[in-house]
């Protein structure tokens, strides 16, 4: 039998912001607002040592008929902000922000990474995503200008516009030689000029070459022009799909589109989103488990959710009584705006005869078929049991390892750093000092060269 | 004998052109935390009531109206607010305020942004709203039609500051309710739309960041940025070159509804010897091979006699300074060890922090939200 070397797993920790997985109505729950939080749950997950940790972004407030929503957590403060005050409380945590291509421009956000690059000493990461829609634009100069089938178009545009800003310095061009008064090796640094679609713009880049040349690159859609685009431009995947069969369709999916761009498989990772319900026997974890589920879909959560699909005003059902006899409406859904999720539904009249035929099947109430279709938790058990899920997912090709979004915030990553992180140190599976200092070196990605400016002319276009 | 206020003003190695150049500049860390914490630990040791980080959104250059080759001077600048940020938990009494450019940025970004330096701070958050009428910087944002008319640029400043006001305000303070028996986790009743609509931009709110420690960080602008509302602005940063201007400045300046700083702003070089001083102004501009064009009054003299004309300026009505030191190794010390134990011993400045916020320490009062004071009347 030949040995394949253990994969080495990768983790991360997932700060939630606006969702729907954190129970802010348990007393253990803290503020997700105030610095103090933020604080805890980074040094937790430094001392566990783990790669990076991760926060999602959101431009405007969710509503759901015609009305701010007002069940979830709700607000968060600035990504880019509190990354770099978090670079002043940790020393070797990964800082990754997820930051918008549609509602931003390139020479600001190039800076603001570069910068926090610079803060960080090499830990800062963008995860570019490509929300679009009207509903968040009314908060921005351009309003929603983007028709949804170029989201992807300027996003590419942006992220190569972004790259040749962060190349257009060598880093070798600051001397600061007090002596020979030589501040400057050459008077064009920073210089770039860029015209395309999008983005037509030229001048000179005011941040010198930051630690890890550009920061690490993650992606977060899903649909075939979401994979491509992370297969030609992405470092990590902020992935969907964590169970062991979606996993591995997933994972063969993406890896198998690099070679087109003359990638290695090692130069994307797969992390997809995890939750845990951790106990000290598996039996208790389960209970856990189901108690979380019954806190984060109350009666009025399970109603609002179900308004998703039926794309209509559900407040008149009961939530411990059956589905709706209704068929969903077919029109455009207006009912929940600001929510990814309700795209996940492309054929709702399926999606609600499905669901029907399940609640009769097992004799479910609107609150308990949510519970059983929307998000499970990913790893429930001991210790034991849950470094051995995450090992066996790892190790059979379903993700190279996992960004944790604890139910409980700031303390929830705790038991986890304490108990399944050393078992997963045991089986040498997960690093049990950091090996370098920067997040390219804890993701073992190499830093990129500097792409020659006749080279990035030609690629610009 | 009025208290008066000081700030400094952050940027580079100094605001000599050859300060980088000096002993203890330490021009090669410009680019990391640890000299702009060192910095900001200085300033704070000497109690004073903020600092100003410069920025913008182009390379530094000497020429007026385009950007130069230069190559022996500072070039290059990390983003104001992060670097802010950065610092913001290494510190604990001291104001910290970032300048930002309104001319190419989101009003919704940048009020999330000074909101969460509020946060990360305690309560010690400002911004220093800055316009660009600089054609080479615009095309840095591909807003090619440049250059537009000073007016129209600081309406559309004083726009975004209505804006980034409005959004700090969208979320009352006891918005988050938690409220376990109904389910509900805020008072959306306590979130607001803020409506904005304007010639360049509208805006729709609510914030995504609730209202931050100080109701209202501390907006600060050089006259005339926001001219069409001054009112907008916390505090005003003026330029007076002497005691007349000075008293023009404070007189030309009636604090209107709202404005309650004006800050006289003054580059110095400061030495125990006076002609010392300006000995060592003229070699920097020597080594700088001109003598450097300021918008500022630059004093080089003594402590003690710039205590003197900072004595003297207050009693026009300015309320404080930003100092600009000119050689940040030398004159930032200069400051914090010799010029404020002499304001001290003349009774002029505090000899501890008083209060634990920004505006705290101004004297400024945490303003009532505009909305919640609206549901209340209506
Ligand atoms: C796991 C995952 C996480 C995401 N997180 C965010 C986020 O935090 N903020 C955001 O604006 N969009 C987020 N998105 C949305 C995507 O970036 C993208 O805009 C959206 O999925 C549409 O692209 P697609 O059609 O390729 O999926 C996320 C998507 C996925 C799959």
């Amino acid at each position: 039998m030949s040995t394949k070397p253990l994969k080495q797993i990768h983790l991360a920790a997932h700060f939630p912001g606006v969702n729907n997985t954190t129970v802010w109505s348990d007393p253990a729950a803290g503020s997700h607002i105030e610095f103090d939080s933020f604080v805890r749950f980074a040094q937790t997950a430094e001392r566990a040592k783990f790669d990076f940790l991760f926060l999602a972004e959101g431009l405007r407030l969710r509503e759901q008929g015609g009305k701010i929503y007002d069940l979830d957590v709700v607000g968060r403060p600035d990504t880019f902000t509190v990354l770099a005050a978090l670079a002043a409380v940790t020393e070797h945590l990964g800082l990754t922000g997820t930051i918008n291509s549609t509602f931003n421009e390139p020479y600001e956000v190039a800076r603001q990474f570069a910068s926090l690059d610079h803060l960080s000493e090499g830990r800062a990461a963008w995860n570019v995503v490509t929300s679009w829609d009207a509903f968040t634009g009314e908060n921005f100069r351009r309003g929603g200008f983007l028709p949804r089938e170029d989201r992807y178009t300027r996003a590419r545009e942006f992220l190569a516009t972004a790259t040749e800003l962060f190349d257009s310095w060598d880093g070798t061009e600051v001397t600061a030689d007090p002596v020979s008064g030589t501040f400057l090796r050459d008077a064009r640094a920073g210089a770039f000029a860029h015209q395309g679609r999008h983005f037509d713009i030229e001048g000179r880049f005011n941040v010198p070459r930051s630690p890890q040349g550009r920061p690490v690159v993650f992606q977060a859609g899903d649909s075939d022009e979401g994979r491509e685009f992370a297969a030609a431009s992405a470092d990590a995947i902020f992935g969907r799909y964590a169970t062991l069969e979606e996993g591995r369709e997933f994972y063969a999916d993406v890896k198998g589109r690099l070679p087109r761009y003359g990638r290695r498989p090692e130069e994307l990772l797969i992390l997809p989103a995890a939750t845990f319900a951790l106990a000290d026997t598996d039996a208790q974890a389960r209970e856990l488990a189901h108690e979380v589920r019954r806190s984060q879909v109350s009666g009025a959560t399970a109603i609002k959710y179900l308004e998703h699909v039926w794309n209509r005003d559900l407040s008149g059902y009961d939530p411990d009584g059956p589905l709706p006899d209704v068929d969903p409406d077919p029109g455009e859904n207006t009912i929940a705006l600001g929510r990814a999720s309700v795209r996940q539904f492309r054929d709702p009249l399926a999606t609600a005869r499905q669901w029907r035929e399940l609640a009769e099947a097992k004799n479910l109430s609107i609150r308990e078929l949510v519970i059983a279709t929307t998000a499970k938790q990913t790893f429930v058990g001991s210790p034991a049991t849950v470094a051995e899920s995450i090992n066996s997912l790892v190790q059979a090709d379903a993700a190279d390892g996992f960004i944790l979004v604890p139910h409980i915030t700031p303390d929830g990553l705790e038991g986890f750093a304490d108990t399944v992180v050393p078992l997963l140190q045991e089986r040498g599976v997960f690093r049990s000092e950091y090996t370098g200092t920067t997040l390219r070196d804890h993701l073992g990605l190499d830093v990129p060269a500097v792409r020659p400016a006749g080279e990035r002319q030609a690629t610009a276009s | 004998m009025s208290e008066l206020h000081l700030a400094v003003a952050l940027d580079g190695a100094g605001w000599h052109p050859a300060a980088w150049r000096e002993p203890g500049a330490r021009p090669a860390e410009l680019f990391t935390a640890r000299y702009w914490a060192d910095v900001v630990a200085e300033a704070e040791a000497g109690l004073l009531d903020f600092v100003t980080f410069e920025d913008g959104l182009a390379l530094q250059s000497s020429a007026a109206a385009e950007p130069d080759a230069r190559t022996d001077r500072v070039r290059g600048r990390l983003d104001a607010v992060l670097t802010a940020a950065r610092i913001a938990p290494l510190t604990r009494h001291i104001g910290l305020v970032p300048s930002v450019t309104a001319t190419h940025t989101e009003p919704f970004h940048i009020s999330k942004a000074i909101a969460t330096l509020d946060y990360v701070s305690r309560g010690r958050a400002g911004l220093r709203v800055q316009t660009s009428g600089l054609p080479y910087e615009a095309r840095h944002f591909g807003r090619r039609e440049f250059p537009a008319p000073v007016g129209e640029l600081a309406e559309e400043a004083a726009d975004h500051v209505e804006v980034v006001r409005r959004l700090w305000d969208s979320w009352e303070d006891d918005a988050e309710i938690r409220d376990v028996a109904t389910g509900r986790f805020v008072d959306r009743d306590k979130l607001h739309y803020i409506d904005f609509e304007g010639p360049h931009f509208s805006v729709r709110g609510p914030s995504i960041t609730p209202r931050p420690p100080q109701g209202q960080p501390l907006v600060t602008a050089s006259a005339g940025t926001v001219a069409p509302r001054a009112a907008l602005v916390d505090l005003v940063y003026v330029t007076p070159r002497d005691l007349d201007e000075a008293r023009a400045a404070a007189a030309v300046l009636p604090p209107p509804p709202g404005l309650r700083h004006v800050f006289a702003d003054l580059t110095v070089f400061l030495d125990e010897d006076g002609p010392a001083a300006a000995a060592r102004r003229d070699r920097l501009d020597r080594v700088a091979g001109a003598p450097t064009p300021t918008d500022a009054a630059t004093f080089s003299g003594t402590p003690a006699e710039l205590a003197d004309l900072l004595q003297e300026w207050r009693e026009t009505g300015l309320t404080g300074f930003r100092l600009r030191p000119g050689v940040m190794a030398h004159d930032l010390p200069a400051i914090t060890r010799r010029l404020v134990p002499e304001l001290q011993r003349r009774g002029v400045f505090r000899s501890t922090y008083e209060a634990s916020s920004l505006r705290g320490l101004l004297g400024l009062e945490r303003p009532a939200n505009r909305y919640a004071a609206a549901a209340l009347t209506a």
